[in-house]
């Protein structure tokens, strides 16, 4: 009996022994620093642009949407600022970024499967306040208004897949005031004169895929109609001449990608351009960039372009605006920007959406400047005219 | 009704040890006549994991190590590296809600959980891969030809009787050609019926606890006659999955958060039903079983920041319905040939449920998998030292499937025909040299339904495997062992021809193992001091054409290539000291994995891009920890029974190499259970109760999958 209640006593401290060993193991859980890179020490700034703010979108489920800031006057690349300068705010940024844009002095950033809209300071990145949109997707602005599509309209009985909408917020009190049923799965938007081009993309409705861009008035913010253009629409970006390019991802089947015009002035669809697959675009001058990533089922392949267009004359300018032979270790363009002050443009590469990815940078001659490692699938560029001050 | 027991369980231990002899190449555990020997067949086996056992009556006990000499004689070169097991009152007594909290004991086994009840969870043996783990159910696989994992939450620890893991392969040479075709095995063994004097035993359990739990089971036992007899078990289970869970992190200069949210959706409805037949005859067994499970559960999904009420991540639904019937036969015709048959056939159905409530894209896919399994070994033992096994397998599959448009517009609806071949030998030498070789054909012909797909092509592949084993002194209990192994496992038919993501030219993706270590066991007959049994073992494995998936053009589009080289560096230790204290008996299993596993995929290697890019070529893979062990210790006095456990999982990192971004904190649970049981007249009541994480870590074995914090389980049984 003696011996019994020795045995467990021994237990029992040894236990006790261990359990104190190893609680040692676990460290304090801090929030993480950003970490910055001096990637290119003579950098400086040039017209009026300080910097540039990347969302990185991370993969669906991985919450590691982050977000980085590349500072012109230091040459400094800063890596994952949110965290650090908004400590209280709950799992960081949240999962899957899918937009960033700068109205009014705030920085909005669109995260998807959080289903809400971050409100920073541009000037600061501090949290101001934020939306709740399900399912959000793309932001575009007007006359202090924040238009937000969404894929999660309401559920209609007859159909397997809920209509989309885009909610209309006033960027002042970060309330949505109004709303706006749209096509299936919108994607991006254009604001031209008074009117919202949103690009509906149908991609849950596969291979029933929507293939029209609702055009909205912002007067009456109802839907006027609807301008059939081709599959899977994605992305929208307007040209200097009353023309919206909108890009068409197929079906990675059968249909290819590629790239419609539709001219605002009549609301109808002027050119189809088969030859110019696009995955994103960006627009500088009369210059389009078109990025295109396309995988096809049927053989396999997965081909890659690099396209300038020029707006002007509805031309190719090139059909590779790298020219020092970076691209050959690009695995997944997934991003374009262009610098207007400098002309220096911004490709990222995704790489396997898994593992943090690269943002290049090139000079206005195709020639590459510097590179950073960024977050998990760097994604979304905006330019600031303000400096960050809190870093 | 005691003496009776004890009586079969002595005849049972003389037929082995009179027949040693004669029957030395048929494997005891599955020749002994199932029905009448299970509680030795245990000590057998718990033996192997070095885990004295005790089988237990009121009037006397029998050590295990008494009868150590004889059984140990008759098994050993049939089975020439033991296994990892855990059995009968060991496995009991870990309080493991489903086969893989057990399986956390065993070194060298990674786990992955996705927290809850009915949360996903599946083993991988030395960071292969879980897809390379064959698990096997009473002595046949368990197959799933559509994502080549088992869920093992599903596999209840009420009817379970033993569990082991074997690295490379189960080294009898008697055995199925599949057992010789994965990289790792892990068996469970489902209990057999053992007999007093009465025709009926009669088994009830009822447990409660957290997450809402109610779970109650019956298991009946039938003696037909003194050569047949049957087993039926069901279960069902109700649990809300609910648990509270907690995030907290710290602001460099102050600040930070600090939220507390309840897991939900993660509710789980199912009932399971087995029944077994089994029978005797001269030289031999054979048995019969049905198996049918049934379960709804909600998937919570991952615990990623969320703004809207619900998360897009966690409203998923999914529907099971898993029927399977087997059979087996085994004789010893005569001490040169033995052989061996199996069968099975299973359907089960699968459907998948993103509701249109949930702000993702609804989804109401349904899917068919039927399999059909035939196996023959024969074993020739020319000589007493000298054993050769021939084995045939064919398998039939066949997934159907109907969900979205899309799906159903690009959806092959594979067959699958399997044949595999195996040759083995071993030789069993007297001066303690046992050797084995082995060879394993295999060939793979895929087809579909849809005759406008093309499937993918033929394989025709061969793999071997060799295992050696030394002991160099009769008296000592010291063996050195060592194994070569070089096994493939084919792409699954979601790998080749899911929708969207598979591609049907993948190659199959190998792995090639090589393993050395020593065994050592000691037992005392007198002293405080009651044996000590330890193994250790250092490998050297690579995974090759690493099937993975890759992006392609946005987050919606996937498919699968064969891409990644993982070397692995690891040692296995394990120490199991057991004592006595007068009444007391304590033993205490300790185990400590150390795996170094990188990543030296080509594509990961950075380019030359100047100070900002960062590569992680030849990182540790996501999810294996560097270091990582467990500590069980178990006491009984009298009919009192006391287990503390203790399991550490090192630092680790989530995907997408070692930087602060991915790292995932270490973890470490205590759990302890105390059981005690009631004779009542020739009844028995037995109350346990459990309680697990008993500091109330908040850790997660999966990023954003955060697991329970304590919890507790009440089992009252009652058997007659």
């Amino acid at each position: 009996m003696d011996k019994g209640r020795t045995t467990i006593r021994i237990i029992i401290a040894a236990t006790a022994l261990a359990m104190t060993a190893l609680a040692s193991c676990r460290k304090e859980d801090y929030i993480l620093p950003s970490e910055g890179i001096t990637v290119n020490p003579w950098d400086s700034i040039s017209g009026n642009i300080r910097g540039f703010f990347l969302l990185n979108e991370g993969n669906m489920g991985s919450n590691k949407a982050s977000l980085d800031y590349y500072d012109y006057s230091e040459g400094i690349y800063h890596r994952n600022i949110f965290g650090e300068i908004n400590p209280d705010e709950v799992k960081d940024l949240g999962d899957v970024g899918n937009d960033l844009k700068i109205y009014g002095g705030k920085l909005w950033a669109v995260i998807n499967c959080s289903n809400y809209v971050e409100v920073m300071d541009v000037s600061t990145a501090k949290h101001l306040g934020k939306i709740a949109v399900p399912n959000c997707r793309y932001l575009a602005f007007k006359d202090g208004y924040a238009y937000v599509s969404a894929y999660a309209g309401p559920v209609e009985m007859d159909s397997d897949a809920r209509i989309g909408f885009v909610a209309k917020i006033d960027t002042l009190s970060l309330r949505i005031v109004d709303s706006c049923i749209v096509g299936y799965q919108p994607e991006e938007m254009a604001v031209i004169g008074n009117k919202l081009y949103v690009a509906n993309s149908g991609g849950y409705r596969a291979p029933d895929y929507d293939s029209t861009v609702s055009v909205i008035d912002l007067g009456t913010f109802e839907e006027m109609y609807k301008i059939n253009t081709g599959i899977n629409l994605d992305k929208i970006e307007p040209d200097n001449y009353g023309n919206l390019y909108v890009s068409s991802r197929g079906d990675h089947y059968t249909i290819p990608s590629r790239t419609f015009i539709i001219d605002t002035r009549t609301d109808k669809v002027t050119d189809t351009l088969d030859l110019l697959p696009n995955s994103t675009m960006t627009l500088a001058g009369d210059s389009l960039y078109v990025l295109s990533s396309e995988y096809n089922y049927i053989t396999g392949k997965h081909e890659i372009s690099y396209a300038i267009w020029n707006t002007a004359t509805k031309s190719i300018v090139t059909r590779n605006f790298i020219k020092d032979g970076t691209e050959d270790i690009i695995q997944i363009p997934y991003g374009i920007a262009v610098n207007r002050s400098s002309g220096e443009f911004f490709v990222t590469d995704a790489k396997d959406y898994i593992s943090p990815g690269t943002i290049h940078c090139f000079g206005p001659d195709g020639r590459r400047k510097w590179s950073a490692t960024t977050g998990d699938i760097p994604a979304h560029i905006v330019f600031t005219t303000k400096s960050l001050k809190t870093l | 009704m005691k003496k009776t027991l004890l009586a079969v369980i002595f005849s049972c231990i003389a037929t082995i040890f009179i027949a040693a002899p004669f029957v030395m190449a048929a494997p005891v555990p599955e020749s002994c006549p199932a029905g009448f020997t299970p509680a030795v067949t245990d000590s057998i086996r718990t033996e192997d994991a070095g885990i004295p056992k005790t089988v237990k009556t009121d009037t006397s006990k029998i050590k295990v190590d008494t009868l150590d000499e004889a059984v140990v004689t008759a098994v050993r070169k049939s089975e020439i590296i033991p296994s990892q097991t855990l059995a009968g009152e060991q496995l009991k007594k870990l309080s493991a809600n489903s086969v893989t909290d057990a399986l956390r004991y065993f070194s060298g086994v990674q786990i992955k959980d996705y927290g809850g009840i009915g949360g996903l969870k599946t083993v991988n043996v030395r960071s292969l891969g879980s897809q390379h783990v064959g698990v096997f159910y009473d002595g046949i696989q368990i197959g799933n030809a559509q994502n080549g994992t088992v869920d093992l939450g599903r596999f209840s620890m009420d009817n379970m009787e033993m569990i082991s893991v074997y690295n490379g392969q189960k080294s009898d040479i008697f055995q199925s050609a599949k057992d010789f075709a994965s990289a790792a095995a892990f068996y469970m063994r489902s209990r057999r019926p053992v007999f007093g004097e009465k025709r009926n035993n009669f088994d009830i359990k009822i447990r409660t606890g957290s997450f809402d739990l109610i779970d109650g089971s019956l298991t009946w036992d039938f003696k037909i006659n003194d050569r047949v007899s049957s087993s039926v078990n069901a279960e069902v289970m109700n649990t809300s999955g609910k648990y509270k869970f907690r995030y907290k992190k710290t602001g460099l200069d102050g600040g930070g958060y600090d939220t507390t949210e309840t897991r939900r959706n993660g509710d789980v409805f199912s009932i399971r039903a087995e029944a077994a037949v089994f029978g005797k005859i001269r030289g031999g067994d054979w048995d019969a079983k049905i198996y049918f499970y049934n379960s709804d559960r909600g998937y919570p999904g991952a615990a990623v920041k969320e703004d809207y009420g619900i998360s897009l991540l966690n409203e998923d639904r999914q529907k099971d319905r898993n029927i399977f019937i087997q059979t087996s036969l085994t004789q010893t015709v005569s001490k040169t040939y033995s052989y061996r048959f199996r069968a099975k056939y299973s359907n089960d159905y699968m459907n998948y449920v993103m509701p249109p409530e949930s702000t993702v894209q609804p989804m109401d896919n349904h899917y068919w998998q039927q399999e059909l399994y035939f196996t023959t070994s024969h074993l020739f033992s020319p000589f007493r030292f000298w054993h050769i096994n021939l084995a045939a397998d064919l398998q039939w599959n066949r997934l159907d499937a109907k969900g979205t448009d899309m799906f159903n517009a690009n959806f092959i609806q594979p067959r699958r025909i399997t044949a595999l071949a195996a040759l083995a030998t071993s030789f069993n030498l007297d001066c303690g040299l046992d050797m084995q070789a082995s060879v394993l054909y295999t060939y793979v012909h895929d087809m579909g339904k849809r005759k406008d797909i093309e499937p993918a092509k033929d394989k025709n592949i061969f793999a071997p495997a060799a295992i050696l084993s030394y002991r160099p002194w009769k008296k000592t209990d010291l063996t050195f062992r060592a194994f070569y192994k070089k096994i493939f496992r084919m792409p699954t038919f979601n790998d080749l021809y899911y929708v969207q993501t598979g591609s049907r030219d993948l190659r199959p993706e190998y792995t090639t193992q090589y393993d050395i270590g020593a065994a050592y066991r000691k037992r005392f007959a007198k002293g405080v001091f009651a044996g000590i049994e330890a193994t250790a073992d250092a490998y050297y494995n690579t995974v090759k054409d690493k099937i993975i998936a890759t992006p392609t053009s946005n987050q919606l589009v996937w498919t699968m290539v064969n891409l990644g080289l993982v070397r692995i560096k690891g040692i296995d230790i394990m120490l199991a000291p057991s004592f006595r204290f007068g009444e007391v008996e304590a033993t205490a299993r300790l185990s400590y994995t150390f795996q170094r596993a990188q990543d030296f995929t080509e594509e990961k290697k950075g380019e030359d891009l100047g100070p900002g890019v960062e590569d992680y070529y030849g990182d540790q893979i996501p999810y294996v920890p560097v270091h990582s062990g467990s500590a069980v210790i178990n006491c009984t006095y009298g009919t009192w029974s006391f287990n503390y456990s203790f399991i550490y999982t090192g630092e680790r990192w989530m995907l997408g190499g070692n930087i602060p971004v991915n790292y995932i904190q270490p973890w470490y649970t205590s759990d302890i259970s105390i059981a005690k049981t009631f004779g009542i007249r020739d009844t028995e009541l037995s109350v346990t109760l459990d309680v697990n994480n008993i500091f109330n870590q908040q850790y997660e074995v999966v990023k954003w999958y955060p697991m329970p914090g304590t919890n507790f389980k009440i089992t009252l049984g009652y058997s007659f």
